[in-house]
Parts: C-alpha cells; structure tokens; sequence
C-alpha cells in the first residue's frame, strides 16, 4: 500500500491480502453418505494411478483389472484360495486392530503368528501319537493363543513399566521369531535328507474342512463377531479406547494404563497366534519361513483402512486377498510382476490417508467463503 | 591383529548403508516427524540408484569415469528418496494423515515398487539379470584412498594398520562419514539446525517466533528421505556389488530407525552405532562362537531390543526424542 490514509474499502481489501490464501477449517461432522463418496473417489483415484503404472508398461490397465478378479474370483478352486488368503490376513488384522486402539503401534503381528505357529508346530509334530485328534487340535489351538499372547504382551509389559517404544520393540521380535523358525528348520526339528525343511504333519494334526476350506473360517468368523463385541461393547474395550485416546484422562479417571495395555496385548498376541495355529495346521500343514509370509504388516493396512471396525476389516481383508491372488494371476498371463499387489495396497492407503482430511476439514479460500470437499 | 582388522573392515562396509539411514531419519525426526518409511525409502534409493547408472549406461555406453557413475547414482538415489519422503512430507504436514500408519505404508510402498521395478527391469534385460558394467563398478569398490600412505605402509607395520583401518574404503563410506559429521554441525552450531530443532520440539513456539514450521517440517523430512536414499544405493551398489537382488535392503532400514534411538538422536553418535550393528550383522563370519548361525543372525535385533530398553529405562533428558515427534502440528488447533 502506497497510500497512507485508504478509503474503508480498499483497508479492507488489504486486510483481506494479508489473509493465506487457504485456510483450513474443521468440519462439523459430514454426513455419512458423505464421507463415503469422498473415500469412493479416493478409492478410484488409487485404482487410476495403479493403472497409470499397468499402462506404463505397455498392458491394458483395463485387461489386467479384469484378469487380477477373473484370477481370484473365476473358480471354484482360486475362490478357495482366496478365502484362504483372506483368513490369516483378517485374524491378524483383529489382532492389530484391538493394540491401534489404544494407539499402541503394534507392527509385531508377524512375529506373534510365528510365535503362534511355532507352539502349535511343536504339538503336531511331537505329541500327534499321544492323543485323539480332536483334544490334539485343541492343544495347539491353546498353545498357539499362549504364545502369541506371550509374544505379545512382552513388549507391552516394558511400555508399561518403562514407556518402551513399542514399535521398534514389537518390529524386532518379528526377526526373532523368524530367527528361531529359521533354526528350528536348520537344526533340532529338521526332516532328515538335504534342505532344511520341518516335516508336514500327520493327518490328525490338520485342521479339517468344511466346504472346501479348513474349519479356520468358522474360528474367524468367531474372532470377528468377540472382537467386536469387546471393542464396542466390554468395559475393556471401551478402557482400551479411553487409553489411546488419552492416557493422561485413562489415568484421571482411575484406570491402571499399564494394566489396560497389558492386557489388551495379550489378546491382540493371542488372536494373531491363532492365526498361526490356522496357517501351520490349516493351510500348509507345516511351519516354514513363510508361515507368517508378510501377513502381519498387510494385517496394519485393512485394520486401518476399516478404521479398527471389524466387519469393516472382513471386506477389506477379501479385497487385498483378492489383489493378491490376483497378482499371481496376472503374474502369468501378462508377465507383470506379483509385487504388483504390493505397489496397489500402498497406492490405495496412501490415497485413503490422504481422503481422510478432506472428510474432516475444508478449505476456504480467500475471496468469499467457498468451501471445497 | 590381521583378524581385527578383518573384523573392522566389514563392520564399516556393513555398517555404511546404516548411518546413511540413521543420520537421513534423524535429520528428519528432529523436525518433529517419525518417519517408518526408512525401509521403504532405502527400498526406492537402491533401484533409484542402481537403475541410474543401469540406464545411463543402456543409453550412452558404458561409463569409463568413476566420478560420474558416483554422481548418477548418488543423485538419482537421492531424487528417490526425496520423491518417497515428499508424499510422507505431504500426506503428513499437509494432509495431517497419522504419521505411523503413513510411515508404514511408506515402507510397504516402497518395497513393492522397488522389487516390482528391479522385476520389471530384470525380466526386460539381456540375461534377465539387471547389472551395471564391470568398469561402473569399481566406482564402488574399495580402495587406498591416500596412495602415499599405502607407500608407507609397505615398510611400517603401523601405517600399514592405519592405512587399512581407515582409509581403504569406498567412497560412500566418507562420504556417509562426511553426511554425519557436517549434520551435527548443522543441528548445534547454526541458526537454521536450531530451528529446525525448535520446530521438533515445540512446533507452536516456533511459529510464535516466526519461523516457518512447515516448510522446516518439509524440507527436513524430503533431504533425509533422500539421505536415506543413498543409503539403499549402497546396498545395490556396494554391498550387491550392482547387481538387482530381489528383497535387497531386508531390513536394514528398521535397524536404522532403531540406531536413531541408539544414538540419541546425535548424528556423531551415528557413526559409532553404524559401526557396532554392521558389525553385528557379520560378526558370525569372523568370530565363530559354537553356536547355530540362525542364532547369531538374531543378534543385531536382540540388541537393538536392548538399547531400547536400556534408553528407556535411563530416560536422560538431554538425549531425547524431540517432544513433538511422531505428533502433527495444527495452527488451528494449537
């Protein structure tokens, strides 16, 4: 401004320049209605850049969708197969699901599956001689949850006492757990003859089948319904969200925090253990390096793309199985790589995460008030 | 003797791609954001980098200067690392996405599209085997850097040890050495690394005093996504000798998010703790100790588990995590 004295107007004008030319407004609550088309673009904006990718290549993004669903969904064997994926893939995501609750950053999941698998591994392979079938799977049933649950709740004992960071705490357990399916594989449980591979086990340790998929759906589906009645329903539950909400108002209100992380992690240990018991004695009736295979760091992704709800997570867990298997699929028809499914999980997360903000802010822009979604 | 310099030697190579790592997530950490992205970034930097020079070389012939191959793949490691930590930097600052769930998407990011492009890249070549040439190569290889040292130390036992202890190395090896020294600098001795620090602490009374917290939040974040960039180039290129191998990085770069802990945030701390874990990882090589190589293998993890434990337990109060990290910054809602 040159002038000294301005008309009104014109003051009022340069008041307003020195106003950002965006600002940033939290929302009043969106309609739900709402929330969801904006998460629908973001869905498909994610979808585009992938295809973008696919085109790069020189492939038909179009034809390559088609084939990723045509491969998982097209027959009765590959829809088996993805159930089977999806099964592992949703139990871990429960398991992560009740620790992000409490903003405890649990990325352990896969090592609390190997925990898991490595326990009931151990009953299967050395005690299946000894008992009936039934009560044989129920031990490892057990012994699975336990030592998940153990694996588990180490990390949260020493947040608790010590405010450890979990993250890197539960992370490095991940390679430990790893490190001891790798020995056991190599040394004391090891198959006579060359590689070091554990042996399969006898038919009494695996789990049977109903409908063409190992019973482990039935215990999924149970997973689901306790993990939703505890988050939404249980004083535990409703203890849990008050935590990661707040410690400092947990502790206010009489809560012992280190208890309430505890705990949960216990349950969140035992659930991915059982996922464990169902990989090992369910899908591929032995304990391997790739047991766990990267389900528990997928598991992070649908427990947060279903905003920790479970039936959420049911959907979201079917649709990366789906791009997974799908990935294989299309691994083999158009030579693109299976990693593919991958780049696609980022890509959509990322597009999620970024939705998030336009669901609970809107900018406003300098001249008038108009607001954008 | 021999044996410890062995020993040494491979600790430093090893521990190289760490500091890189370490030093990039501190710089970016400072400024009040906890990156978990580190794996996926070093992910991006190794085919960043490799496929920079891969390419160069495809197009132009192969490269007879050493100095150049370094630069290409330096810069386009870089470059990747920028581009992984710009949509951290963004989802985060701008878009006030949670910062764990956005670091370990990164992460996931990262390491599916670097082993789908070194896939992709892989498949198309000759050989199926996606490998820069043999003269590019020696821009990575180890070396007397102080050729008049190494003369010496033809005819003195002492210079010898000298010579092969610190000055027979690649040259990211310096300059990852170089990285961590000139960092620390930055952080305690001028005005920018002061408010740069100001803003990890106390982003609100950073901007109360002016300064801009976002573009500090930006630019820390994006230049150590591209430190830890070249971290992952050194894996390509050094430690896998330019060759793509599929799940090359495989983890180091948690161990160095866990080495930011270690050092306390110092990036001098940095190059010690770069040295002790590359040391970890290969220690079974070199000091045999009767027990199964699975379990030696552990050993990098268990004692990241415990200086975790141990730093937490001590809880100094001068060598702590910047209060502000991990937390977005909202002007509005201050």
């Amino acid at each position: 401004m040159t002038e000294k004295r301005a008309e009104p107007q014109t003051r009022h004008a340069a008041m307003e320049q020195k106003q950002p030319l965006v600002r940033i407004v939290r929302r009043p609550v969106m309609p739900l209605g709402q929330a969801w088309a904006i998460r629908g673009i973001a869905f498909l904006a994610a979808l585009l850049a992938g295809a973008l990718l696919i085109g790069l290549l020189g492939h038909n993004p179009f034809l390559v969708y088609a084939d990723m669903v045509v491969g998982a969904l097209g027959t009765r064997t590959s829809l088996i197969e993805t159930v089977k994926l999806t099964l592992p893939l949703l139990a871990a995501a429960l398991s992560v699901a009740l620790s992000f609750r409490m903003r405890f950053w649990n990325i352990g999941a896969e090592g609390q599956i190997l925990a898991g698998g490595i326990a009931a591994s151990y009953f299967a392979l050395f005690c299946y001689d000894m008992m009936p079938g039934w009560l044989l799977l129920i031990i490892m049933f057990l012994a699975a949850a336990v030592a998940g649950a153990l694996w588990g709740a180490l990390p949260a004992v020493f947040k608790a006492k010590w405010n450890t960071n979990e993250t890197l705490f539960t992370l490095m357990l991940n390679y430990v757990a790893l490190g001891l399916v790798k020995y056991l594989e190599a040394g004391p449980w090891k198959k006579p003859g060359g590689y070091p591979k554990i042996d399969m086990f006898e038919d009494v340790a695996r789990l049977p089948k109903l409908f063409g998929v190992h019973i482990g759906w039935l215990i999924t589906i149970a997973l689901v319904i306790l993990v939703a009645v505890y988050l939404r329903r249980s004083k535990h539950g409703y203890e849990a969200a008050v935590v990661g909400e707040s410690p400092d108002t947990a502790r206010y209100a009489g809560m012992n925090v280190g208890r309430v992380l505890v705990r949960t992690m216990l349950f969140a240990g035992a659930i991915a253990g059982i996922a464990g018991f169902m990989q090992v004695s369910g899908a591929d009736y032995t304990l391997h390096e790739g047991t766990a295979g990267g389900v528990g760091f997928t598991a992070i992704t649908v427990a947060w793309l279903a905003q920790l709800n479970p039936w959420g997570m049911v959907v979201v867990a079917a649709f990366l199985a789906l791009l997974d298997k799908g990935a294989n699929r299309i691994h083999t028809t158009f030579g693109v790589p299976a990693t593919a499914s991958d780049v696609l999980t980022g890509l959509i997360l990322f597009f999620m995460l970024g939705c998030e903000f336009f669901i609970n802010y809107r900018l406003v822009f300098r001249k008038g008030a108009k607001g954008r979604g | 003797m021999d044996n410890f310099v062995n020993l040494f030697n491979a600790a430093v190579l090893a521990g190289a791609p760490l500091l890189f790592g370490t030093i990039g997530e501190i710089l970016t950490e400072k400024s009040g954001n906890l990156n978990l992205g580190v794996e996926g970034l070093m992910f991006m930097g190794a085919i960043g980098g490799l496929s920079g020079v891969y390419f160069t070389e495809m197009f132009a012939g192969s490269l007879s200067s050493s100095l150049l191959v370094l630069l290409i793949a330096i810069l386009s490691a870089f470059l990747c690392g920028c581009f992984g930590s710009l949509i951290y930097a963004f989802l985060t600052v701008t878009l006030r996405a949670n910062q764990n769930v956005t670091g370990l998407t990164l992460t996931i990011f990262g390491t599916g599209i670097a082993n789908f492009l070194g896939d992709v890249f892989s498949t198309s070549s000759a050989g199926n085997y996606m490998v820069i040439s043999n003269s590019a190569k020696l821009a990575f290889g180890n070396q007397p850097i102080l050729p008049f040292l190494a003369r010496l130390g033809e005819d003195s036992m002492f210079w010898n040890y000298v010579n092969r202890l610190f000055f027979s190395y690649n040259f990211l090896v310096y300059l990852g050495i170089l990285f961590a020294v000139l960092m620390a600098l930055f952080l305690n001795r001028t005005r920018v690394g002061l408010n740069l620090r100001a803003v990890g602490e106390s982003p609100a009374t950073a901007d109360a005093a002016g300064i801009a917290v976002n573009r500090y939040k930006y630019l820390a974040t994006v230049i150590g996504g591209g430190i830890c960039g070249i971290g992952g180039m050194y894996i390509s290129m050094v430690t896998a000798q330019g060759v793509w191998i599929y799940n090359c990085v495989g983890g180091r770069g948690w161990i160095a998010v866990a080495l930011v802990i270690f050092a306390t945030w110092g990036p001098a701390r940095a190059i010690l703790g770069g040295i002790i874990f590359g040391g970890l990882t290969i220690l079974r090589m070199y000091v045999p100790m009767g027990i199964p190589i699975e379990i030696y293998d552990l050993m990098p993890y268990v004692a990241t588990i415990l200086v975790l434990i141990f730093t937490s337990i001590r809880q100094s109060k001068e060598h702590a995590m910047p209060k502000h990290c991990g937390l977005n910054y909202f002007r509005e809602e201050r």
